[in-house]
């Protein structure tokens, strides 16, 4: 009994007055054959060792962050007639996949500074110092990036999309893509009061392709001319064994 | 709203329903069995509509006219209509064709044109062979209602042709010419074939027939026998340069290629060959006026995204 005091006391040692204690539905994501993008429950609660302060506005964020990758944004003019690339920027480590939740809209979650300090928001996390390096920085290629990844749905903003009960128990799903990449997917859960952090809390979800996908993905990079050699013959006899097939009906 | 089967394709990475796979295989098929072409001019766009990137549309198609051609090409060597001279000929300039285009093809990716490439090039070839053939079959049927027999084509002597050195005897094909005109055609197929995902019969028919003088029914077999080579090469070479063969997105569109052609074998017996080959200009005009806008029209998003950097 006395113990369990003694480690209550501890737990309430730190100075921050309220904690988030969070977890992820899953925390490895497998790429099979009929992956069809995952939904991922984030929930968890808020301890607190004070009653919460009163008259102020709480907000829950949550980001995703995928694997870095090398891209190239691209921008079209017309030329002779016909619309061609024609300039060019390369991103390099943009992420493959980011997503902002947020209990609250964003502009009452979150103060400016504080999305500065802590890259919450997509165009803030996309120019953190630690991220994307891009060719003659461009603010137009930078929003363009980030139009067209969220119209592709690998970037995106869910405002209010962050459940909150009785101002301590929080979930939210997040819906990851079809087209995932391979790697570390950073979560981040951010507690703010009037826009600022209070605490947060960062874990990761790994996404690999498993089974007969991984087994040609793996194939077709390490063992190219194999695999050329296995795709021609998988073809041929797939192709002329339908054939047969068809003819054998027919007959 | 969500599909009942979807299949994640590894190297393409995007997630596609299968049954729209299957069809559009089965759809192309009963188009190539109708008009007797190979269908990949027509697949290839197709499939950069429903999303699959260009690269691995291109590659994948490839791979798939290499199954197609090969059981086409069985029956012709069981009919004995395939010249091999001709076609060990024609296939010496596809491989060094294709080599040129996949390396053409990986610079122009690197460089962020290969849409641009393969569009302009279908828009150019599809168009000008789909206005010849339009004009040609139009001409026919007016031919036909205006009664009378048909005047024959006469096979004109090229005489620039057969000035030419490096002459061989093609047995089969009873020529004796020289080598260099298959060798080109060929070379020309073969970049072609790498660069946008067709067999290349639609160009190489015409050629043999009217440029080598080649005897009509040993045509179709010898550019097959020629197809099947050239593409299996193209198909080594994007998986070894580029890395962009779907051999899950090969299998599915194949399936269902295979059986449409078979439906469409059937419908092609009982319609004229005129109105076939009007119907087939006409296609082939409709897809290279859908790509031409794209290129001609101003697009919605002006900046688009892609892999590239230390690619």
């Amino acid at each position: 009994m006395i113990r369990l005091l003694l480690i209550l006391l501890v737990a309430g040692l730190p100075l921050r007055a309220e904690e988030i204690v969070a977890d992820l539905s899953q925390d490895r994501i497998s790429i099979s054959t009929n992956f069809d993008g995952s939904e991922i429950l984030v929930f968890g609660a808020i301890k607190r060792n004070a009653p919460q302060p009163v008259g102020t506005d709480m907000a829950v964020i949550i980001t995703v962050t995928g694997p870095r990758e090398d891209i190239t944004v691209r921008r079209k003019a017309r030329r002779f007639g016909i619309w061609v690339n024609t300039d060019s920027r390369e991103v390099n480590g943009a992420p493959s996949f980011y997503s902002v939740s947020s209990s609250i809209p964003l502009s009452r979650a979150l103060t400016p500074a504080e999305d500065d300090r802590w890259r919450i928001t997509t165009a803030s996390a996309l120019t953190a110092p630690d991220m994307t390096t891009m060719t003659d920085n461009d603010p137009e290629f930078l929003e363009a990036l980030i139009r067209v990844n969220t119209a592709a749905g690998t970037y995106g903003t869910a405002e209010e999309s962050v459940q909150v009960r009785d101002s301590t128990l929080f979930s939210a799903d997040i819906a990851l893509p079809a087209d995932l990449t391979e790697g570390n997917y950073n979560t981040r859960i951010f507690l703010t009061r009037n826009g600022e952090v209070v605490d947060s809390y960062a874990t990761s979800i790994y996404v690999q392709k498993v089974g007969l996908e991984r087994w040609i993905y793996a194939l077709a990079n390490d063992e190219p001319i194999l695999y050329g050699l296995l795709s021609l013959f998988i073809a041929i006899v797939a192709g002329w064994g339908a054939s047969a097939v068809f003819r054998l009906f027919k007959n | 709203m969500r599909c009942p089967l979807q299949i994640y394709l590894p190297i393409a990475e995007v997630s596609v329903n299968a049954f729209l796979l299957l069809g559009l295989g089965g759809l192309v098929g009963i188009l190539s069995g109708m008009f007797g072409v190979g269908g990949g001019f027509l697949m290839t766009p197709l499939l950069f509509m429903i999303g699959i990137p260009p690269a691995v549309a291109v590659a994948t198609e490839a791979n798939q006219i290499v199954a197609s051609s090969f059981s086409g090409v069985l029956a012709h060597f069981k009919r004995k209509t395939v010249d091999f001279r001709m076609g060990l000929v024609l296939l010496v300039g596809g491989l060094i064709g294709a080599a040129v285009g996949v390396q053409v093809f990986a610079i122009l990716r690197e460089l962020g044109q290969v849409d641009l490439l393969v569009k302009l090039s279908y828009v150019l070839f599809l168009g000008v062979i789909g206005g010849l053939m339009f004009l040609e079959s139009l001409n026919s049927i007016r031919r036909a209602r205006s009664a009378g027999p048909a005047p024959r084509t006469v096979r004109r002597q090229r005489s620039w042709i057969h000035a030419l050195p490096f002459k061989m005897k093609f047995r089969t094909s009873g020529l004796y010419i020289s080598v260099i005109p298959p060798v080109i055609v060929g070379l020309l197929v073969g970049v072609l074939a790498a660069i946008m995902g067709v067999g290349g019969g639609f160009i190489m028919v015409p050629a043999m027939i009217y440029l080598l003088g080649m005897p009509t029914k040993v045509v179709v077999g010898t550019s097959l026998f020629q197809i099947i080579f050239v593409t299996a090469f193209a198909t080594m070479l994007h998986a070894t340069t580029n890395y962009t063969v779907d051999m899950v997105l090969a299998v599915l569109l194949l399936l269902g290629g295979v059986v449409g052609a078979q439906i469409g074998t059937r419908i092609g017996v009982k319609m004229k060959a005129e109105q076939l080959r009007i119907l087939l200009a006409i296609l082939v005009l409709v897809v290279s006026g859908k790509l031409a806008l794209d290129l001609l029209i101003e697009p919605a998003e002006l900046y688009s995204v892609g892999f590239g950097g230390q690619e």
